[in-house]
């Protein structure tokens, strides 16, 4: 037993937030204090029966967790392969896997006694868990959204305002999700008291990388039982699959299966146009290299002089230019496999999804959903694959029109 | 003995402040910026604070964050600003010159490269925005063991319990960030400041000097007049984005360090 906790691949981060070589704490001085201090509460927190109680409440009750685990038996006989099984995390009150994580970090906050809650999105996805969970808590919400973005995901941005939040459309940089992230550590540097900054993927400085995957591993954890009680007991998915932004649903899904070697793991990146030397994807681990942005470690999408470069996707959600550093090294000993979907197989997989299974799903499964399209029918009937359906497709259904050559009259 | 021990030991003897100029190197392009950065000593600069432009500024407000997309715009990569200290190096061989900004450019050119370039070209110390402490296994170290000063910074939120780790492997002086912010943003105090600084000078021999919010010669003087010195950056660049012609913008620089020069 000894052995096999030594050798373990859910033992990090170690005491200075590094997963390998990646994550850490690359910060400036004003903040390093409240890193410290998050750390030490939530170090607190995690062993404190009524933090979990508190959770798992309102998981059950305000989110509707668990969500179920799905044998999408037209999808799988379409395929004429691998039996697929989706958690349905879209099904999630705010219609993402991103509440799971937000409702730990603001009561994280509560127990901190911070009143203002900062947050940046992408997709929007983000940005409403958390002007949903202040609005449920009666705190005050602020996000920073991409110029861009904003433009993009409008439906998102509305329900942010309705639900009490503040939406600051960033400008600085070139208005995507990496700067709306640069300007909430600015804001968090000037709010140094009062402020908690949420951060809704496994990204960032130690401890939010571990935090994250933390309140998101609920995702695996159920998988564990639900399949169990539909398989048989101790059967265990022969491939897991998630797609990959930052990496929190993925993250969230691949944890609890680290240490069963059987399991394989598979996390799917946003191939844009095709992960090429133009740089019109946001595949950080299949078209990047390691270096240092928001606080760790981690691949990222630079050019050869150290400079960021802006990802490409159809997908608001995963255009990050980064990973979360526990994927990267993940990646780099092997064990978990790290591929690329383009923007037409995602588009592709949409819609197989909608008329297969009556399922719209975000764009963001629609890829992990292509990489299942490519390999379930190379795959015997036994082998399950456990995809994570991490979002629903409401917010993007005007972008895939768009593409589709609809036209949606949106003014009634 | 790092040519900014020296400086600060002469200024000592003549019983004056430090004034430290922040400029982005190659903003708004590689000509115009040396030709301010090699008239700021001449205009009263002791200690020159060479920015190297990145493009996700995390601590600078708009006014440095623009600056650094003008110089990416003009060109200007790290070996460029390597190449301005050398060549400002070659007619200037006492002034001081820090190289300030984020990690990962020095981290994609590698560790060791870049120490080595740094020295030749004539640096004098680093400021590392995002290299806190509890990172100095990455650059601190091998910077100073290859003779370079690592300059830290400690701000409102460095309490008591911290200092002695911000000030450790800390050489050359330590940076006072005024405010809790980014650059650009509020306005300094000297009242809120005297004493911060005096917190800091109780814990260390090196020179403290503080900079953010400064942007008036009676601030320079003003906040010089409670520590070691005192460092404007926004203010200088907000002119060069303005347009302003080099010998304008050194004017200007002329009157902040006449301000920490009377203090």
């Amino acid at each position: 037993m000894a052995d096999d906790l030594f050798n373990s691949f859910m033992n990090g981060p170690d005491e200075n937030g590094r997963f390998g070589k990646f994550g850490g704490r690359f910060v400036s001085e004003t903040l390093m204090p409240l890193i410290l201090s998050l750390e030490e509460e939530y170090e607190k927190a995690k062993t404190d029966e009524s933090f979990w109680a508190e959770m798992e409440d309102l998981w059950k009750h305000y989110v509707g967790r668990p969500s179920p685990l799905y044998y999408a038996d037209r999808l799988t006989r379409h395929l004429g392969g691998a039996k697929i099984y989706l958690k349905r995390d879209e099904l999630n009150h705010t219609g993402a896997h991103k509440i799971n994580n937000v409702l730990g970090q603001i009561i994280l906050a509560r127990r901190m006694g911070k009143t203002r809650i900062i947050a940046e999105t992408g997709a929007g996805q983000h940005g409403v868990a958390t002007a949903t969970v202040c609005a449920k808590f009666g705190l005050k919400c602020v996000v920073y959204m991409g110029a861009h973005d904003v433009e993009r995901q409008a439906p998102n941005v509305f329900r942010m305002r309705l639900l009490g939040a503040e939406v600051h459309p960033v400008t600085s940089g070139r208005g995507t999700l990496k700067d709306a992230m640069n300007d909430a550590l600015r804001d968090w540097v000037t709010n140094v008291r009062d402020t908690f900054y949420c951060i809704g993927t496994v990204a960032g400085p130690h401890p939010y990388p571990a935090m994250v995957r933390d309140f998101q591993s609920i995702i695996g954890k159920e998988v564990r039982w639900q399949l169990a009680e539909q398989e048989g007991e101790g059967r265990l998915p022969d491939t897991v699959i998630a797609a990959i932004g930052g990496g929190s649903n993925a993250m969230g899904l691949f944890y609890p299966f680290l240490d069963d070697p059987t399991v394989r793991i598979i996390g799917v990146e946003a191939g844009g146009k095709g992960v090429n030397d133009k740089y019109e994807h946001c595949a950080s681990l299949t078209g990047g290299r390691p270096g240092v942005l928001h606080g760790n470690r981690t691949y990222l999408l630079q050019d050869a002089d150290g400079q960021i470069l802006e990802g490409f996707s159809i997908s608001a959600g995963l255009d990050y230019p980064g990973i979360g550093p526990e994927h990267s090294w993940l990646h780099d000993i092997g064990r978990a496999e790290y591929v690329s979907i383009t923007d037409a197989e995602a588009l592709e997989a949409f819609q197989l999804s909608c008329a297969q299974e009556g399922i719209i799903p975000a764009l963001e499964p629609s890829h992990a959903l292509a990489h299942v399209i490519k390999i379930a029918p190379d795959l015997p009937g036994d082998h399950i694959i456990v995809m994570n359906m991490c979002g629903r497709g409401d917010k993007d259904i005007f972008t895939v029109a768009k593409h589709l050559g609809f036209e949606i009259n949106t003014g009634g | 003995m790092t040519r900014i021990d020296d400086k600060f030991a002469a200024l000592r003897a003549e019983g004056k402040k430090a004034f430290v100029a922040y400029v982005m190197a190659g903003d708004p392009d590689y000509a115009t910026s040396l030709e301010i950065v090699k008239g700021l000593p001449a205009a009263g600069v002791d200690i020159i604070e060479l920015g190297m432009p990145f493009t996700d500024p995390m601590a600078d407000g708009p006014t440095i964050q623009l600056a650094g997309q003008r110089a990416l715009e003009g060109g200007q990569t790290l070996q460029k600003t390597l190449d301005m200290a050398a060549e400002f190096r070659r007619g200037d061989d006492v002034t001081p010159i820090v190289m300030m900004g984020y990690y990962n450019p020095i981290h994609s050119r590698g560790v060791d490269r870049f120490l080595t370039d740094a020295k030749a070209a004539g640096i004098d110390g680093l400021i590392v925005v995002d290299l806190p402490p509890e990172e100095d296994d990455e650059l601190c170290i091998p910077a100073q063991k290859a003779g370079l000063n690592f300059i830290r910074l400690a701000t409102p939120t460095t309490d008591d319990k911290r200092l002695p780790k911000v000030l450790t492997n800390t050489s050359g002086f330590v940076y006072y960030v005024s405010i809790t912010g980014i650059t650009g943003a509020a306005a300094a105090e000297a009242a809120d400041v005297g004493p911060e600084v005096a917190r800091i000078k109780a814990k260390t021999d090196l020179p403290v000097i503080v900079g953010f919010g400064i942007r008036t010669p009676e601030t320079s003087q003003a906040i010089a007049s409670v520590a070691d010195g005192a460092v404007v950056g926004s203010a200088i660049v907000a002119m060069i984005g303005e347009g302003r012609k080099p010998a304008e913008v050194l004017d200007f620089v002329r009157g902040l360090a006449d301000g920490a020069h009377r203090a």
